[in-house]
């Protein structure tokens, strides 16, 4: 799960993690209000959206696309400032690298004081998949993507790999100090955050910790200007507290509406919707669209219980997408008895306008039955036997 | 013959009481599998499906010699079941369940490591030897004894291939399904290292998804130590990258794990990359060589006859081609190689080995 900066700060500090000073607010007034609460004679304002590269985005009206505010990230002087700041960017658009061109609303802004930054340094915690073990990692190089330093100077970045059974040492966290050319008091300061980073990280099961950058001030401290927290969807069971930082605003309504029903569903920009069980098949699925000259519309991965309920379901999210012009199902019954999915598709028919062509392939267990149900059902399906068929069908159907 | 589990294995079912375990204990029954155990705490002295049932896996091994466990239970509390089989040395473990948190499996991986244990999954469908044993979710009526082995990081696509290679006469030796999470037990290196071994298993069909480098791993080690064929097929080409594609493991990060690097990855190692998921089957026959049974024969000759070229005089070295030496081949793999995940069960006499397991 992600969630928002000043989301992720309240966390980190919560295990004694030093960031910035800082107050939410989701009114240029509250901003202003912020400002004056947390003192000082410099603030920085910040848009709160799921997305990185706020700093280089745009501020957009939303309807006439017309700049408003070069970068999501500005600098104040005066709580007034704050407040106009905030006001141009609340309820506008942001679009960044990440966002793509359609951008994310901005729904709040956080207000910081503001640091007084000696050196810029990176530090991040994640799975390493390679040796199924977590890593910290440190570069001098702060600010920078660090993709981009990974694969232009990876020495500069240094990593310690954590053993599960003994976790992240003092050692670990003085060599990376060390190693990013640090002594006296910002040393000691850097060895501290680091090891709060990496208890942080296991008391709310992260799943990413990018502070980008971690800054030293001018008086040697150690403080995470920026924090990118992403959270492990399987461990929020027993972080209740954390599952009620998820925005459902920074969600598309349609991926909303479908985990209601237990559907994973993601959109895509292509024609073609898909309905599959199981998510390797769902993208095999999606790539045989694309092979046969049509793009997929959607992953829809109805998973291993599909009833007739999740089919119709299934069809009125797909069917929500204007794009879509054609629909494959590809079923393969293991447990799923084909007859009963093939009875959910004639239902979810009947009970649905289906504006566009349905070709449904149903292998597997009982997949002869189903295919008799389908015939019989006196609905116009395009039944496909094997998997290629399927794909062919589909696309000549948005061909037409 | 096969791999991990075969008709001998003593198999033991840990959530055997729950819904899940009930349903899919009556179908590995149903298949042929011996299922031996089962371990719900709280429920011990009981019998569920004619199956002893026990509060703690330890006590169901001392009492049936279990050497495989199947785990069915909730992602609460699956992590716990995994480390409970790993300390009462269970040699292979098996974990369906899909949703365990990832630093849970940290340590858990690095548990079973250290006691040498095999574990399969989490969030994968099991392990099947057609014709033998089945220990896990798949349907097994779609798979057909035979020396095609099978490793795939999905559960439908896998009965995909599988069928399709059912469909074309070709059977399968060992389907092992690894898991769709960033943190499993066995990864397709080590699936590979033991269809290395074993002396039945004539190609591999490897089948990755976006996510990870796992797919780039197994590449590198099929150039450099695996003889025998592998058909190669990644799915996720189409997927965007930043979003988790169903699987916990199937996302690209940081540009990372793309479908395209992965396929690249396997060509330059000499793998059959298969474009399109339709074609896992066909492409299976074509490296073999084979005159499939079904209507799909190969259609065109000549690629067909490139790809054996190039595989066929390796693979052949490594099957060991005449009868006597395919025999000792078998048996020091047996002794060796794959005898401690397989293991045969020979303290006790035949006799009374029937007994517990016949119902």
């Amino acid at each position: 799960m992600k969630i928002h900066e000043y989301q992720g700060k309240e966390i980190l500090r919560r295990y004694h993690v030093p960031t910035p000073e800082g107050r939410v607010a989701a009114t240029a007034e509250e901003a202003e209000t912020a400002a004056r609460t947390l003192g000082g004679t410099l603030w920085v304002v910040k848009a709160q959206i799921h997305a990185g590269g706020r700093g280089k985005g745009n501020i957009l009206d939303p309807h006439t696309h017309e700049l408003i505010l070069a970068g999501g990230v500005q600098i104040a002087r005066t709580p007034e400032a704050v407040r106009e700041l905030a006001a141009k960017m609340l309820g506008n658009l942001l679009v960044t690298v990440q966002t793509g061109p359609e951008g994310r609303i901005v729904r709040r802004v956080l207000v910081e004081q503001g640091v007084e930054i000696a050196r810029e340094f990176y530090a991040g915690m994640l799975l390493d998949r390679a040796t199924s073990r977590n890593v910290m990692m440190v570069s001098t190089e702060g600010g920078m993507e660090i993709e981009k330093v990974a694969a232009e100077t990876p020495e500069k970045i240094l990593r310690v790999s954590i053993d599960p059974a003994i976790g992240f040492r003092a050692f670990q966290a003085r060599r990376l100090a060390f190693g990013l050319g640090l002594s006296g008091t910002a040393f000691k300061s850097a060895v501290a955050f680091l090891q709060a980073l990496a208890q942080a990280y296991d008391a709310v099961d992260a799943s990413l910790f990018e502070i980008n950058p971690l800054v030293l001030t001018k008086d040697d401290l150690m403080l995470a200007l920026d924090a990118k927290v992403n959270l492990d969807d399987n461990a929020l069971w027993r972080h209740p507290d954390l599952l009620a930082m998820r925005d459902l605003d920074e969600e598309a309504p349609l991926e909303i509406e479908a985990s209601k029903y237990n559907l994973n569903y993601i959109k895509l920009d292509g024609n073609v919707g898909c309905m599959v069980n199981g998510a390797g098949l769902a993208m095999a699925t999606m790539d045989i669209i694309k092979l046969a000259g049509g793009e997929p519309a959607n992953f829809l991965d109805v998973g291993g219980g599909a009833s007739a309920e999740t089919v119709e379901n299934g069809f009125r999210i797909i069917l929500s997408d204007p794009n879509v012009r054609a629909i494959l199902i590809n079923i393969f019954g293991g447990i799923v008895r084909c007859d009963r999915i093939a009875t959910g598709v004639v239902q979810a028919a009947r009970n649905i306008d289906m504006r566009v062509p349905i070709v449904v392939r149903l292998a597997g267990t009982n997949a002869r039955e189903a295919g008799e149900i389908l015939r019989n059902s006196g609905i116009d399906f395009s039944v496909a036997t094997t998997f290629k068929e399927a794909a062919e069908k589909v696309t000549r159907a948005i061909v037409d | 013959m096969s791999i991990l589990v075969e008709k001998k294995s003593r198999v033991l079912v840990q959530g055997i009481t729950g819904s899940e375990g009930t349903f899919h204990t009556q179908q590995m029954i149903e298949y042929g599998t011996r299922v031996v155990a089962g371990v719900t705490p709280g429920k011990g002295g009981t019998e569920h499906l004619g199956v002893p049932v026990f509060n703690t896996v330890a006590e169901a091994v001392e009492k049936t010699r279990a050497n495989v466990s199947c785990i069915f239970v909730p992602p609460t509390h699956a992590a716990e079941a995994i480390l409970e089989a790993a300390d009462a040395g269970v040699p292979l473990i098996v974990c369906i369940t899909e949703g365990i948190p990832t630093l849970d499996m940290i340590r858990v991986y690095d548990f079973v490591c250290k006691r040498g244990v095999r574990l399969i999954g989490p969030n994968c469908p099991g392990i099947i030897s057609p014709g033998q044993a089945k220990v896990g979710i798949m349907p097994g009526f779609i798979h057909k004894k035979g020396t095609v082995g099978v490793i795939s990081r999905s559960g439908t696509l896998t009965y995909e291939a599988v069928k399709q290679l059912t469909d074309l006469g070709i059977g399968q030796s060992t389907c092992i399904g690894i898991g769709g999470d960033p943190v499993v037990g066995t990864r397709f290196i080590d699936a590979l290292r033991l269809f290395k071994d074993d002396p039945d298993t004539d190609a591999v069909v490897l089948i990755g998804e976006i996510g990870g480098t796992a797919e780039e791993e197994a590449a590198s080690y099929v150039k450099k130590h695996f003889p025998k064929p592998v058909i190669g097929f990644i799915a996720g080409r189409t997927a965007p990258p930043g979003r988790r594609m169903g699987h916990a493991g199937a996302i690209i990060a940081g540009g990372k794990g793309t479908a395209v690097e992965k396929m690249a990855a396997m060509k330059k190692a000499g793998i059959h990359v298969v474009e399109s998921p339709a074609a896992i089957g066909i492409t299976v026959a074509k490296v073999l060589g084979l005159e499939t049974q079904g209507q799909q024969r190969p259609a065109r000759k000549s690629k067909s006859a490139v790809s054996r070229k190039k595989t066929a005089p390796k693979a052949r070295r490594e099957k060991s081609g005449s009868p006597v030496r395919k025999k000792a081949a078998a048996a020091r793999s047996k002794k060796g190689k794959t005898g401690k995940i397989v293991m045969p069960p020979t303290r006790k006499p035949a006799g009374k080995k029937r007994k517990t397991t016949s119902r």
